[in-house]
């Protein structure tokens, strides 16, 4: 079953290398979407038993971050076959300088979105720290090439920063399971295999300060990956580059499964008895990247940039809520989920408006309420998401952090954290609302397409009205599992 | 046989210095493949009484790869762009090797700091380690080539695999082949890059990639 989940997207990706027909890559690609989305609702309904002796499992906290992945990796698919059918062939002039580009064959684009969907899956599945890493890194390597699919030279930049950034962090991720295996020395035998379960049950016969070590260059390896600031560079660059659709998947699925990876190092430092440390750690990253996002929203010329900022910051906020620990660890995974959702359908918004406007600067960009009517008013409502107002999920979970803040007496915490959210709130609003309205004359490329696509509407559509739902109520299996996921992994 | 694995830890520091202190891209690509020849004639020495099978297989896969097959691509890759040294790096050659004695000084320091709860091979082990990575990591931030900072990701990359050496029994053997598969895709995929940077720039400087920002 788990074996299954993670093969079957990686043997579709080896196949739409070789494939001749787009239509059949296109097929191949919704097929395996649809058939990663079936495993995983089975998944959540029988939790399957763990395989490869331990080194793969699903439990609660897993299935939680799979579940997120493999709905937005649907919804992804659907908006890809759309796009590739209209913008997949064929020299595009280029939305800054003018010049002629062409684009990635469709073969490498599908080819490595599914093998990125595999290594995804690998890196929740994996309990086994080393298969872990090797599984993050695998997620850099397939997704690299996706960064750089309109094929000029700010894609190019982007995606060369990405890899060299994303290499050297998880290098130093590397050396951290290095250090965790020392620290694991003198429990001898008894640590057998270096399984998470397994380092959680013996966590007290580790050497904390070996231990503190890993989690520090753990944090910051897997922590360049999440996009924490400051080793978030690489970030805004590949989300505003890259087409829309892997920048939702960037943003929603990637940047969650190194939150896990980091999430679980914590649950093996609180089994240690370091949970202070860690949670320090969380709190003081959670804020800086807060900061830091806020500081580069307000003011931000462009909205794909921006989107990507406040992926920063929404990690920030989740980082926040794990460190401050009770019932806004609650609302951190809530929030996960949350984020992902909206962040996802903000960002194939992003793609359509791009689509119709060809600019990337949102001051170039006004009507959209008028010009394109549906993903207009679906991007005002994931505005409203985005920020945190009701009655939307994040609206939630934000509130859950504050509330856990609040009942750990951190009022210094929990006012920064307000304040970050009211300047983020504000600076987005500026961009989102003049984006929104106005006639949108004048401002459209001469063949914009006179009514929007269906494949690009319905899985904006499908997330917002999630995120919707969410706000309004958290479903019972949802709340089991977060709570699971939360005893788990020790997060109280 | 520690009078053996004491030598080859100095050439590795030896490598170290030579890498900071050349322009010659050629050189600086042998050298780190020489480098990873000898951490991987490491585990044998360690081992040479009771050499296993797995331990001689990992062996020869580490140095085929690092040995052999990154020499190769990155040599395509220069021979490809047409270049021969980096002219002008950020940080100058001769400040470069001073850099490298400095951190060769933190290095030791840190070694002795934080010694092994297990015994290790040697016990300048984690001091070279933690030098060969520092050293990779300055390659990354003081050369402008492509090539150059792929080569400082690899020389990382290796002082990591020093690292892990002092206790590879507790690494599977699984997780070991998935590193170095990892490494390998990485360098095949910088590499594609480097091909698509010399069509799109003419010249593989990556300072001239600085239009994002902000």
């Amino acid at each position: 079953m788990i074996l299954a989940l993670i093969l079957v997207p990686l043997i579709a990706g080896a196949g739409a290398f070789f494939m001749r027909s787009n239509r059949l890559r296109h097929a191949l690609l919704l097929a395996a979407a649809i058939v990663h989305a079936g495993l995983t609702a089975v998944a959540w309904t029988i939790r399957p038993l763990s395989q490869l002796g331990g080194w793969v499992a699903l439990d609660a906290a897993e299935m939680l971050f799979l579940g997120t992945t493999s709905a937005l990796f649907l919804a992804i698919a659907v908006f890809a076959i759309g796009y590739l059918n209209r913008e997949g062939q064929g020299r595009l002039a280029d939305i800054e300088e003018g010049f002629l580009f062409p684009n990635a064959p469709e073969a490498t684009f599908v080819g490595c979105l599914l093998i990125f969907l595999s290594t995804m899956t690998l890196v929740i599945a994996a309990q086994h720290v080393g298969l872990m890493w090797v599984a993050v890194e695998g997620t850099t390597l397939a997704s690299a090439p996706l960064i750089h699919y309109h094929r000029h030279h700010r894609s190019l930049e982007a995606a060369w920063k990405y890899l060299v950034i994303c290499s050297v962090g998880i290098a130093i991720a590397l050396l951290g399971n290095f250090f965790l295996v020392v620290s694991a020395g003198p429990a001898g035998e008894r640590i057998s295999s270096m399984r998470i379960p397994e380092l959680m049950a013996h966590a007290t016969e580790l050497d904390p300060k070996w231990l503190k070590g890993a989690f520090l260059l753990l944090l910051v390896g897997y922590g360049t990956k999440m996009g924490l600031a400051p080793l978030h560079t690489w970030l805004p660059d590949a989300h505003s580059e890259a087409p829309s659709m892997v920048s939702a998947l960037l943003s929603g699925a990637l940047l969650n499964c190194a939150f896990l990876a980091i999430l679980r190092m914590h649950g093996v430092c609180v089994a240690a008895g370091l949970a202070d440390f860690s949670k320090g750690m969380f709190v003081l990253f959670g804020v800086v990247s807060m900061a830091v996002a806020a500081v580069f929203i307000v003011g931000q010329s462009d909205y794909k940039r921006m989107l990507a900022y406040s992926s920063v910051e929404h990690m920030g906020t989740a980082m926040l809520g794990v460190g401050v620990g009770g019932i806004a660890a609650f609302g951190a995974l809530l929030h996960v989920v949350n984020h992902s959702l909206t962040k996802a359908m903000l960002f194939l918004l992003a793609g359509n408006i791009l689509g119709a406007y060809r600019t990337k600067t949102a001051s170039q960009v006004t009507g959209v309420l008028r010009v394109l009517p549906v993903s207009g008013a679906l991007w005002l409502a994931g505005f409203f998401a985005i920020t945190g107002s009701p009655p939307f999920g994040l609206f939630v979970s934000e509130l859950t952090i504050l509330k856990g803040a609040l009942d750990a007496r951190r009022f210094i915490i929990a006012a920064a954290y307000l304040a970050l959210l009211l300047t983020v709130f504000v600076g987005m609003a500026m961009v989102f609302l003049r984006m929104a309205h106005g006639t949108g004359s004048g401002a459209l490329r001469e063949d914009a397409p006179a009514r929007e696509r269906f494949s690009a509407i319905v899985p904006p559509a499908v997330l917002g009205l999630a995120v919707l739902v969410l706000g309004l109520y958290v479903p019972g299996a949802l709340r089991t599992a977060i709570d699971q996921a939360i005893a788990g992994m020790r997060l109280f | 046989m520690t009078d053996w694995i004491d030598a080859a830890i100095a050439l590795v520091v030896l490598s170290n210095l030579r890498l900071l202190g050349t322009s010659r891209l050629a050189a600086c690509i042998r050298i780190v493949a020489v480098q990873g020849i000898i951490l991987g004639l490491l585990p044998i020495l360690f081992h040479a009484g009771n050499l296993t099978l797995r331990v001689a297989l990992q062996a020869t896969a580490s140095m085929i790869t690092k040995g052999v097959v990154f020499p190769w691509l990155l040599t395509r890759a220069m021979r490809g762009a047409d270049t021969r040294r980096e002219i002008d790096p950020i940080v100058g050659y001769t400040p470069s090797l001073l850099v490298g004695g400095a951190l060769l000084g933190v290095a030791l320091w840190l070694g002795w700091r934080l010694p092994l709860p297990v015994p290790a091979g040697s016990q300048f082990m984690i001091a070279v380690s933690l030098f060969t990575i520092m050293v990779g990591l300055f390659m990354i931030v003081a050369r402008r080539m492509a090539i150059t900072q792929v080569l400082g990701y690899l020389a990382m990359e290796n002082g990591i695999y020093t690292f892990g050496l002092a206790f590879a029994e507790k690494e599977p053997l699984l997780v070991e082949m998935g590193i170095l598969l990892d490494v390998f895709v990485a360098v095949f995929v910088m590499g594609i890059m480097i091909y698509h940077i010399n069509r799109e720039f003419d010249h593989i400087d990556t300072d001239r990639m600085s239009e994002l920002r902000g």
